[in-house]
């Protein structure tokens, strides 16, 4: 579980982050949504210890980031694993030496025992026959699935997706949802996904935390945001025809 | 102001290269790789100009040596002081921060545009250690590319001298071994390793804190060159001064 109290974020004069407070649990994907430049990505990276809050805590499992050691920190990294945006694999090693690489560093497990977890998450992506493989060699949504066995190979608690469905079609990118969505519950990890795509907030959002200009505009559930009165939150998510339809269908059969 | 803040950023990079070491198995396979890409990789052209300009430096001072009372084995020691003293480290520092440098920087400066950096950092891994430790070590080895500048350009001075009909054989060796002192190839290896450091942190450096993208990572590897490059000539003369003035 991951706590949030307060928190800002300012970069010279720019408030980005004005005192956001909610809760990330364990086991659940946990989204955040929100317009360009409302501030997701400084709060993905404030969570992820890569900016350092003015003010705030920001606490893992009780343990809050501003009282932990150094060593602690590190410890607290290894606990993270992160697919980014562009996946960020290393283009110099093939699939197996990418997911491999977190073993390697911060394992003592021998090459035959790396190589059979390796095979096993890059199994659980449904990725086989792809480990000698180059990134540049495979598809961007198989990248996305290399990322994920990077992030997950050496069970971390927290798991953190920054625009996981960018860049792919829509039925790879409901694959890659049902992923993270799957092995968040299999494996209790606390999972917090930064994102623009409504397929995702509707299929896998089960806490959704809306932001807008740096502050928490709305929380809660994939369910409850077709009841929400919020008026940003219906512009946002609500924003194409097709979502309008089937929002106005929702309410109707409610009704 | 700006120049001041790169200059501080840099020797904070620097304590940071030594900070937090990543794992050793780790660390000694990313050294042979880069022994391979920076030291290996670049013989070829190190060979090849040594060769040729050793060739031209004996033949432009066996045309200017036109007065009788000079004794032709001065071609030779000519070469050899010229090769050894300049030529071999400092002339080749510079081609290594086009060849060396662009790579470095453009290497580091891409894993920046494409999130690896961040990659690295979310691990708990010091990324400066991680990517400039490796390279520095490996180009500890870059004395052992000067010394084979230094005797291939020689070598080459001794083949435009003797086949170009500017001075004999034995001449040529003469010069070479005439008033040698060990003093200057010393001299010449404490330079190449004040320019190894030069070369993998001032390139490591604009590729870590390049800001932008693809474009960037040109412009960046540009800048890189020309700063090494101002580096390497501005501490060749304070080498200098120290170790010969």
């Amino acid at each position: 579980m991951i706590t949030v109290e307060n928190l800002h974020k300012s970069f010279d004069d720019a408030h980005i982050l004005k005192g956001i407070s909610t809760t990330f649990e364990s086991g659940k994907t946990n989204l955040i949504i929100g317009q360009s430049g409302s501030g997701k990505t400084v709060f993905l990276k404030s969570l992820l210890g890569l900016h350092t809050p003015d003010q705030g805590i920001i606490s893992y499992n009780d343990r809050p980031y501003d009282k932990m050691s150094v060593d602690e920190r590190i410890g607290l990294r290894q606990e993270m694993g992160m697919v980014f945006q562009g996946s960020a694999l290393f283009d110099s090693m093939t699939v197996e030496q990418n997911v491999m690489f977190p073993l390697r560093m911060f394992t003592s497990q021998s090459k035959e025992e790396m190589l059979e977890r390796v095979n096993f998450v890059l199994k659980r992506v449904n990725l086989v026959d792809a480990n000698k493989k180059l990134p540049a060699e495979i598809s961007g949504g198989m990248q996305k699935r290399v990322a994920i066995a990077r992030a997950i190979v050496n069970r971390p608690r927290y798991l953190f997706c920054d625009e996981p469905n960018s860049g792919l079609d829509p039925k790879t990118a409901i694959v890659i949802d049902n992923l993270i969505s799957e092995i968040t519950t299999e494996y209790g990890i606390t999972t917090v996904i930064n994102t623009h795509d409504m397929n995702s907030v509707m299929e896998i959002g089960e806490k959704i935390v809306f932001l807008r200009k740096g502050l928490k505009e709305w929380e809660g559930s994939n369910k409850e945001i077709f009841k929400t009165d919020n008026e940003a939150v219906t512009d946002f998510v609500y924003s194409s025809e097709l979502f309008k339809k089937v929002r106005q269908m929702y309410i109707e059969e409610r009704n | 102001m700006n120049y001041l803040h790169a200059i501080g950023s840099y020797f904070l990079m620097i304590k940071n290269v030594f900070y937090k070491p990543t794992k050793w198995s780790i660390t000694r396979d990313l050294i042979f790789k880069e022994i391979e890409d920076l030291i290996y990789d670049s013989m070829g052209i190190v060979i090849f100009i040594s060769f040729f300009i050793g060739g031209v430096v004996a033949i432009q001072t066996a045309l200017n040596i036109d007065n009788p009372l000079i004794p032709r084995y001065l071609v030779g020691f000519a070469t050899r002081q010229s090769v050894i003293l300049e030529f071999a480290p400092t002339f080749t520092s510079i081609i290594m921060a086009g060849k060396m440098g662009s790579y470095i920087t453009s290497s580091i400066g891409t894993m920046r545009v494409t999130e690896q950096i961040d990659a690295l950092e979310v691990m708990g891994i010091n990324p400066i250690n991680y990517l400039v430790f490796p390279k520095l070590v490996a180009l500890m080895l870059f004395p052992f590319m000067v010394a084979t500048s230094m005797f291939l350009g020689i070598l080459g001075g001794w083949a435009a001298s003797v086949y170009g009909g500017y001075s004999t054989s034995a001449d040529f060796i003469q010069g070479i071994t005439s008033d040698f002192i060990p003093f200057h190839v010393t001299y010449a290896f404490i330079k190449s390793i004040v320019f190894a450091f030069i070369l993998a942190t001032i390139p490591s450096y604009h590729g870590y804190f390049m800001k932008g993208g693809a474009l960037e990572v040109g412009k960046s590897s540009t800048t890189a060159f020309v700063w090494t490059s101002i580096a390497i000539i501005l501490l060749n003369y304070l080498v200098t001064q120290l170790l010969l003035g």
